[in-house]
């Protein structure tokens, strides 16, 4: 009988340990890569190749000081053959503009199709599944049409509002209400006298705060990463985005290894920090729709 | 009450009518018209159509887009469901912060990750050559990823960027699936894979299926990753998938009927497995 037990409880204990090595080593792989960005992008060209992370020396922490350099980052701002700083600019205005706008104009639409009762609304509600499955690509030839006869091309306005009501953001927060906005609630505070825009601003988007950071994230990482709007509408240099900046960065300097992946670092970084504030109420937001259903 | 849920709405509807339903009608007519720029255009009935069935590129860009798709779902979902059961296991510890590292990759954008993966894919000093030579004894010093296995260094960086975000929908599927049933399959005899195929998998059924309708919209619709990774087509023209057909057709010769044409082709093709996908999991 003990013997028994302890058999049992030595497998646990082996299972465990496998389990936890098998994470650990996932986590590691998964990593790596983002030690090894800003690893290459401080590193001197002489010794680029010549360590895969650090440059190894005599120094603090058996770390060659020497050989890392923030050039790479000064040549990125400083030189003028291209506009790193003013695409960091464009990405910043263009990703948050596009957020708080279409987190607003989604939770407007969700809040409707879930809490009134209309003419239509099943129709529009039809609708807006039926945008899920077009997809975006079959747009891009008669958007650029439409947008070079609305005189929009090469313009943010060209690149935003079109994304400013997106049927996804309508489904994900005409959910979110149906699940968290109590009905009585709203006719409390109509019976009060409150104001219809008043009810919807005081009311129902504290109660669907969580859906707020979920969405604001998602939109704000999908125009952060937007590379093939951006590339087919903007002609101009100076508006060019940094996802678009960098690949052209790419095709420029296509040796450069520590200028393209301090750029790179430089692009990545934002989006992980924003991240690591929102990132619960940003993967519960994610997961709703399907889990929900 | 009347106006307010329209006005509500306004800013979709408004949005909906001038950029999706316009554009929508619009390649319907391009697809049938050929086109030099945004404002010539000729109605020429099928010829688009014809054109791209008898264009080579187009038979390659369909083959690669197909053999990516079909490891996307394939290798990358198997791999994201078995993290999440293990990460699922009662009592482990670690969790959340497992599953936000895992999650990381998935942030970082295509164009983002091509530029990582065409360092770290080097022929001799990349990371992941590296890596490999001190893993495996005989590795070669020298494994062109970018030259001669493109599609392979393609599902190889898709995988370190999806595996954890299909990971967290299953995670969070799996947190219906109850642990009384499990212990009670497990006391009736049933070992780790009939747990699996028994009990977790009907439970998960409807998310897996969200799931992999996703991974095959993202997959089939791949153009950042293989045009910054390759500078366009790769050797060959081995990266060349349908949407950087489109892209090359639409916007370098500047015929957007025929990318219309293309764009509908994918569309029909991307309704098509959804229909089925759709038929597959409803049957089971």
């Amino acid at each position: 009988m003990n013997d028994a037990a302890q058999i049992r409880k030595r497998k646990e204990l082996f299972r465990k340990g496998i389990t936890y090595a098998f994470l650990l080593l996932a986590a590691v792989v998964t990593l790596v890569p983002f030690a090894w960005l800003i690893c290459a992008s401080i590193k001197d060209k002489d010794v680029f190749f010549q360590y895969m992370f650090l440059p190894v020396g005599h120094g603090f922490l058996g770390i060659d000081w020497k050989s890392l350099t923030l050039e790479y980052y000064k040549d990125l701002f400083g030189s003028t053959d291209f506009n790193f700083g003013r695409s960091l600019l464009n990405s910043i205005f263009y990703a948050s503009t596009t957020a708080t706008l279409s987190t607003l104009f989604c939770a407007m639409g969700g809040y409707a199709l879930a809490k009134f009762q209309f003419k239509g609304r099943e129709t529009i509600t039809t609708m807006v599944l039926g945008c899920l499955i077009i997809p975006g690509s079959l747009l891009l030839a008669p958007s650029y049409q439409l947008l070079y006869h609305l005189g929009l091309l090469d313009s943010y306005a060209g690149l935003i509002l079109p994304a400013l009501a997106p049927a996804f953001g309508i489904y994900l927060f005409r959910q979110s209400m149906l699940n968290s906005v109590p009905t009585d609630l709203l006719e409390a505070a109509r019976i009060d006298g409150c104001g219809e825009y008043r009810i919807f601003f005081t009311v129902v988007l504290p109660l669907v705060r969580p859906m707020i950071g979920a969405f604001l994230l998602i939109t704000f990482l999908g125009c952060w990463n937007n590379f093939i709007g951006p590339q087919i509408i903007f002609q101009t240099p100076e508006k060019y985005p940094l996802a678009v900046e960098i690949a052209q960065l790419k095709g420029l300097y296509s040796t450069n290894y520590g200028l393209l992946m301090a750029g790179t670092a430089i692009s990545v970084a934002p989006v992980m920090i924003l991240f690591l504030f929102l990132q619960k109420e940003f993967i519960a937001g994610l997961t709703s729709g399907a889990v929900k259903g | 009450m009347g106006w307010t849920p329209f006005v509500f709405l306004s800013p979709f509807l408004l949005t909906f009518c001038v950029f999706l339903a316009y554009p929508l009608y619009d390649s319907a007519i391009l697809a049938f018209s050929q086109t030099y720029g945004p404002s010539h255009s000729v109605w020429v009935g099928f010829a688009n159509f014809k054109n791209m069935f008898q264009d080579p590129d187009f038979w390659t860009a369909l083959k690669n887009t197909s053999l990516y798709t079909l490891a996307s779902v394939t290798i990358q979902l198997p791999l994201a469901l078995l993290l999440a059961l293990i990460l699922n296991q009662p009592g482990l510890k670690g969790r959340t912060l497992f599953r936000l590292i895992f999650f990381l990759p998935s942030l970082v954008g295509l164009v983002f990750v091509a530029m990582m993966f065409s360092l770290m894919l080097g022929d001799r000093d990349g990371l992941v050559n590296v890596f490999l030579r001190s893993v495996i004894p005989g590795f070669p010093g020298e494994f062109p990823w970018l030259q001669n296995y493109v599609m392979a260094s393609l599902i190889l960086a898709s995988l370190w960027m999806y595996v954890g975000f299909n990971m967290v929908y299953f995670l969070a599927a799996l947190q219906s699936v109850s642990q009384d049933a499990l212990d009670a399959a497990a006391i009736d005899g049933a070992n780790a894979i009939q747990r699996f195929w028994y009990v977790i998998l009907p439970e998960i059924r409807p998310v897996f299926g969200f799931v992999v309708l996703l991974s095959l919209i993202g997959s089939l619709q791949l153009f950042e990753l293989p045009y910054v990774l390759l500078n366009g087509a790769g050797p060959e023209r081995r990266g060349l998938t349908l949407v950087m057909y489109l892209y090359q057709n639409g916007f370098d010769r500047n015929d957007l009927g025929f990318a219309s044409a293309i764009g509908w082709t994918l569309a029909i093709l991307l309704m098509g497995l959804a229909l089925v996908q759709r038929r597959l999991s409803r049957n089971e």
